[in-house]
């Protein structure tokens, strides 16, 4: 029976993990992810879930004891940010190289130095290139719903790949929001019941994980990798239909607001398009024709369907909540620039360095950015084509 | 020997059966060859015990032949040799002589 609740976004999170009572769990505290495992050991503790919860030392143990769990042919949850993410930076590419399916809750925080705890996209995105799969939330509802289709996107059988959920730090994992929970029944059909691929405790077959590939190998099992893949967008999609039919709610690879018609438009991810949208209205509301594009499956990245829906705009800036570094442009407008490369006729791009390390991210920055949208939209001529915005000079 | 395609390599490199170290015959890798003297050999098994492969072969209790096949040359049976009266029963020769 579904309910309606006001809880943070981990509590969601936490919540959802629960209504899928996974086998293991193994995880380290880290701010701003850390609740989302102090509630999950509570329901641990009290008996609510079966799952053997593993006590490491550091995010590396967590994510090298995940993949044992998973090679042993468990299900696994696991939950982290930042600094912790780019200790297990290693593992992750066992992790997806081996084809183990692990949920993880990726709460995004800003990357140290210097020392940060606040909301920016800096971890997912440094992540990106891991061979997960990665679905972003824009608020606490997204980050429950996207955590429990996670488990049936990653557990596919053609699929087969870890998968990160992630979700803006502290201004979704703590803030309050009304959100409705699923029944723990529906839940748990929804997810169903695990089935291992070549588990190790199946001592009947024996089998070993790990070997080493020399240079006559390493590449074929590469582009088997890449062909999975290419699979995931449309399970994403089935995925979605499913949880559609079970919540009403639509999940899609990517949401467009206002898109069809629109002239101008940003591309942005996560709890900054929520407050875009309100911007966005207001435009409309005054006659121009802006709209806006949020990646939902930012990895693998679906560069037709995205090339598709923003094909028609005359300027589009792309908002990041990241810096990649090496005088280079944003993590998500190099994706979106790739995605409309190849037609003849394609909107102007800018790209905006907002919100980083938490850095609040308010109505005006997305007036401010839509205006000059208008300025090139009509003009033709880009005044700069990557900025930081909301920075002190 | 042909090698696999793609399409064909197991999902995540998982090895789906056991004892495959069998099939990768490491002997070639030797540079040195032991060679060994039964009329020195005491039978203790030493040479069976410490081999880190599985290069000694051993039947009815007493050892018999090298497994070339894996042996690699290493030449820790030869130094854990006690042999008979001073004599070792494991000598390592050059690989090619």
């Amino acid at each position: 029976m579904a309910k309606i609740v006001a809880v943070t976004g981990n509590e969601a999170v936490a919540y959802a993990f629960r209504q899928v009572n996974p086998d293991v769990c193994a995880a380290y505290p880290i701010t701003p992810s850390t609740d989302i495992m102090q509630r999950f050991t509570s329901y641990v503790a009290n008996g609510q879930v079966k799952t053997e919860m593993v006590l490491v030392e550091s995010e590396h143990s967590a994510m090298s004891a995940c993949v044992g769990a998973a090679a042993a042919g468990a299900r696994i949850i696991n939950a982290t940010s930042s600094q912790g993410l780019a200790l297990m930076w290693e593992i992750l590419f066992i992790a997806s190289g081996t084809r183990l399916p692990i949920v993880l809750a990726l709460v995004n925080r800003a990357l140290s130095a210097p020392l940060n705890i606040h909301g920016d996209h800096s971890d997912g995105m440094g992540a990106r290139d891991t061979g997960w799969i990665q679905l972003w939330s824009e608020n606490a509802q997204e980050a429950y719903d996207n955590t429990i289709q996670a488990f049936r996107i990653a557990e596919h059988m053609d699929i087969r790949l870890p998968i990160m959920v992630n979700l803006d730090g502290f201004i979704i994992s703590h803030s309050i929001e009304r959100m409705e929970y699923l029944g723990d029944d529906e839940v748990k059909d929804f997810v169903g019941e695990y089935k291992a691929v070549n588990p190790l405790l199946d001592i009947k077959n024996p089998m070993s994980y790990g070997p080493l590939i020399l240079t006559d190998y390493y590449m074929e099992f590469r582009r088997a990798h890449y062909e999975v893949m290419t699979k995931v967008p449309q399970v994403v999609l089935d995925v979605g239909k499913d949880f559609e039919k079970m919540s009403g709610r639509k999940y899609g690879l990517f949401e467009t607001y206002r898109l069809d018609d629109a002239e101008i438009a940003l591309v942005i991810l996560s709890s900054a398009a929520g407050t875009s949208k309100d911007v966005i209205d207001e435009f409309r509301d005054r006659g121009i024709k802006a709209g806006l594009l949020k990646p939902r499956l930012y990895r693998p990245f679906p560069y037709e369907q995205i090339g598709e829906a923003l094909k028609h705009l005359k300027a589009v800036c792309i908002m990041d909540r990241a810096d990649a570094f090496g005088g280079s442009y944003g993590p998500l407008f190099m994706d979106i620039a790739s995605s409309v490369y190849h037609y003849k006729e394609r909107p102007v791009l800018i790209n905006k360095i907002y919100g980083l390390g938490g850095r609040d991210y308010l109505p005006e920055h997305a007036e401010t950015v839509l205006n000059e949208l208008v300025d090139i939209a009509n003009t033709g001529t880009v005044r700069t084509p990557r900025e930081y915005i909301a920075v002190r000079e | 020997m042909k090698l696999k395609g793609w399409k064909e390599v197991s999902p995540g490199a998982v090895i789906t059966e056991g004892g495959s170290a069998l099939k990768f015959k490491t002997g070639s890798w030797r540079a040195f060859k032991p060679r060994w003297l039964p009329e020195n050999c005491i039978q203790c098994l030493f040479c069976w015990l410490y081999c880190p492969d599985m290069a000694v072969k051993v039947q009815d209790g007493k050892r018999t032949e090298f497994d070339f096949d894996y042996c690699k040359g290493c030449g820790v049976c030869a130094v854990e040799c006690p042999g008979k009266k001073g004599k070792k029963a494991i000598v390592m020769e050059e690989e090619g002589k």
